[in-house]
């Protein structure tokens, strides 16, 4: 079943100098039990994305076009006032958000309020959406505690006795709550050491696995999404470059930035061969490149990538890319 | 052949706490930051330090160029021992030691431009008789942080620049006065990835070019091979296991090692997950647990472990590791772990306290 459906989803920013340029013209389907890797760097529109899908973003984002269709209803259009931004108090969105969408936060530090337990922060985000007792909300705490792997006891802590790990699983567990149809996860694991970000993409996998759950994991780091999702989407200065099955992407790439993204990656494993970096520095969204966003920096560039925004091509392998060359980019010519 | 210009002998940190003032007769309590390190740097080599956080590997690098007193423990430069030197006659020691810090946008100062950054070391070692001497060290300096037209950088303000400029400003910072030695605390784990390629070859080609030696201090093993000749593991203030490189990479010995090691992620998709040896998580550094510190976590621990401390054993040549069974274990496959006597605590204290 097709769970969500982005289409041509444009989201500005009005700010001082501007426009901000933050997502344009993203497409991309998720079915459910899918699990999609947003990759791309700070700045890259992938955050912006992931919180326009659950519109919690701030004022003075607009909608320029786009919808979101989420089981096969446009959630996005009714939410717009006419100048474009989105109404924040609107009872539809409010009834789907942690209830059908919910979300794992950056920074599992700053999420949970300092001054109350963690558990009644659970709680309260039960409560606000269902029709129980505290003992059943109580219950489902526990229930989910067990799951994650933090003893029950733990329940009545505040947020600093938990240790870094713990209160990244507590507040997957407050996204489990009401068995949502889809999770974002923004950088779940970023402000983690590697055997804790271990223990935790583990987690999301059984998770995954149990409750056939459908995720977004936003991340800047390929290596995290590489085992855990079944699609990757990169993105590049507010546009999704390259969009298809994680192996094909990894395996295939079709797209000159990919390339570059995942050749700046040291590995572990392998031969030890001298990383590329890419020359110049990612561009301003307030005035972006013309043509294909990446062209100053790409080194395949020829003079059409200056003017002209290069068309989605499908590949052979299904995947697609944002590049009037990805044929050639996925046959390693164009050197 | 290696030429250490470091060499650090059983270097100690220990912080005490504070109990209060109805403590007063109490024996102090120790956090033990930074327990017996000895390892060399040599000549135009780096030396990576990984290990998780808090693990006292920052600390290490702070007392190499001595932000921080050691405890105990020598480290000798030039025939003299660094951690002896008394605080007045720090500044003639600093110029042959310099420090890249994780952050450019907090490690610069906002108020200073790039001219007026880069030439603060000169003016605080008396380096440069004149302004067109200093200028002229800043532009070298510069070029050779790899900043294409050093001459349009001069005036700016840190916030006119780019993340990977600012980085770059930092290092010329260090090269400006000609240090033997530079300390790189995480220097490129704030930087996007397509900037970090572009600093991490910067200082490989830096330690070609001048021969450099680093201690290159961070939490990503991906990055401390790439980057490193030789290559140190910390666990809880210990150093337990030491090598070059791909010696340490190829042949991990002690356990925590290779837990670390088999938790890294791969970017590859067909590369499978093998389970991490590792159970709960890293104890308070307060009350560290007797014997060898990782026993607690240990999948292979035995009954030695819990009594004793491991003394290094070097299994091959230049290859240390801090554990009993290092002879046992080194080059094999893991062994089978040993059993749980009670396997219900590991899940329950998943996360310790």
């Amino acid at each position: 079943m097709r769970l969500l459906d982005v289409r041509d989803l444009t989201l500005h920013f009005k700010v001082k100098e501007g426009w901000v340029h933050a997502v344009e013209d993203v497409n991309f389907t998720l079915e459910s039990g899918e699990t999609l890797g947003l990759v791309g760097e700070s700045g890259c529109g992938k955050t912006t994305l992931g919180y326009g899908i659950s519109q919690l973003l701030p004022d003075n984002a607009h909608v320029k076009a786009g919808q979101v269709i989420f089981k096969g209803e446009d959630i996005l259009t009714p939410s717009l006032k006419k100048n474009g931004t989105l109404k924040p108090y609107r009872q539809e969105i409010r009834e789907l958000r942690w209830k059908e969408i919910s979300m794992i936060f950056q920074g599992a530090m700053n999420a949970f309020n300092p001054v109350q337990k963690v558990g009644d922060q659970i709680i309260e985000a039960i409560k606000v959406h269902s029709d129980v007792t505290r003992q059943e909300a109580v219950a489902r705490v526990e229930e989910l505690y067990k799951l994650i792997g933090i003893p029950k006891d733990r329940i009545d802590n505040y947020p600093h006795e938990y240790s870094g790990g713990m209160r990244q699983r507590a507040m997957i567990a407050m996204a489990l709550v009401h068995n949502p149809s889809l999770i974002i996860a923004d950088e779940p694991t970023t402000a983690l050491d590697v055997i804790m970000q271990r223990r935790i993409l583990s987690e999301i996998k059984k998770i995954q696995n149990e409750f056939h759950m459908t995720m977004i994991i936003i991340t800047h780091d390929v290596s995290v999404v590489a085992n855990v999702a079944d699609k990757i989407a990169v993105m590049y200065a507010g546009r999704i470059m390259e969009y298809g099955n994680i192996k094909d992407v990894f395996k295939r790439t079709a797209n000159p930035y990919t390339k570059a993204l995942f050749g700046g990656f040291p590995s572990l494993k392998g031969e030890k061969k001298r990383i590329a970096s890419i020359p110049g520095n990612p561009p301003s969204l307030v005035e972006p490149p013309t043509g294909c966003r990446f062209h100053p920096r790409c080194k395949f560039a020829k003079e059409i990538c200056k003017t002209e925004k290069p068309p989605f091509i499908t590949l052979p392998t299904g995947q697609q890319s944002l590049c009037h060359f990805a044929n050639e980019v996925q046959q390693g010519g164009m050197a | 052949m290696a030429e250490p210009v470091l060499e650090i002998k059983n270097l100690k940190k220990y912080y005490e706490i504070k109990q209060g003032i109805l403590a007063f007769r109490a024996e102090p309590i120790y956090v033990k930051a930074v327990d017996d390190l000895t390892f060399n740097i040599n000549k135009g080599e780096i030396y990576g330090l990984v290990g998780e956080s808090g693990c006292g590997k920052t600390t290490t690098g702070r007392c190499i160029a001595r932000l921080e007193d050691p405890t105990d423990g020598s480290i000798e430069f030039q025939d003299v021992d660094i951690a002896k030197i008394p605080k007045k006659e720090l500044r003639g020691f600093r110029k042959n030691v310099q420090m890249i810090f994780q952050d450019p946008y907090e490690s610069l100062n906002p108020r200073f431009t790039v001219f007026q950054a880069v030439a603060d070391p000169l003016t605080v070692h008396a380096r440069g008789q004149n302004i067109e001497e200093r200028l002229d060290a800043v532009v070298k300096a510069l070029n050779d942080a790899g900043l294409k037209n050093p001459y349009d950088l001069l005036e700016r303000f840190p916030h006119e620049l780019s993340g990977g400029q600012r980085q770059r400003v930092a290092i010329a910072r260090a090269l400006v006065v000609d240090p033997k030695f530079i300390v790189a605390d995480e220097p490129v784990s704030m930087l996007d990835i397509s900037i970090r390629a572009g600093v991490m070859n910067l200082m490989l080609d830096i330690k070609e070019k001048f021969q450099m030696a680093y201690l290159f201090v961070t939490h990503d093993v991906a990055i401390a091979r790439y980057m490193s000749d030789n290559l140190g593991v910390m666990y809880l203030g210990n150093l337990v296991e030491s090598a070059g490189t791909d010696q340490l990479i190829n042949n991990a010995t002690h356990p925590y090692t290779r837990a670390l090691l088999s938790a890294v992620p791969i970017p590859d998709p067909d590369y499978e997950w093998v389970d991490v040896p590792i159970k709960g998580d890293i104890p308070s550094p307060i009350n560290l647990p007797k014997g060898c510190r990782f026993h607690p976590r240990c999948v292979w621990a035995r009954d030695i472990c819990k009594m004793k401390v491991p003394e290094p054993i070097e299994v091959a040549e230049g290859h240390f590791v801090k554990c009993f069974f290092a002879e046992e274990f080194y080059g094999n496959e893991a062994p089978p772990p040993v059993p749980e006597i009670d396997p219900g605590q590991d899940v329950a204290n998943d996360d310790g306290q």
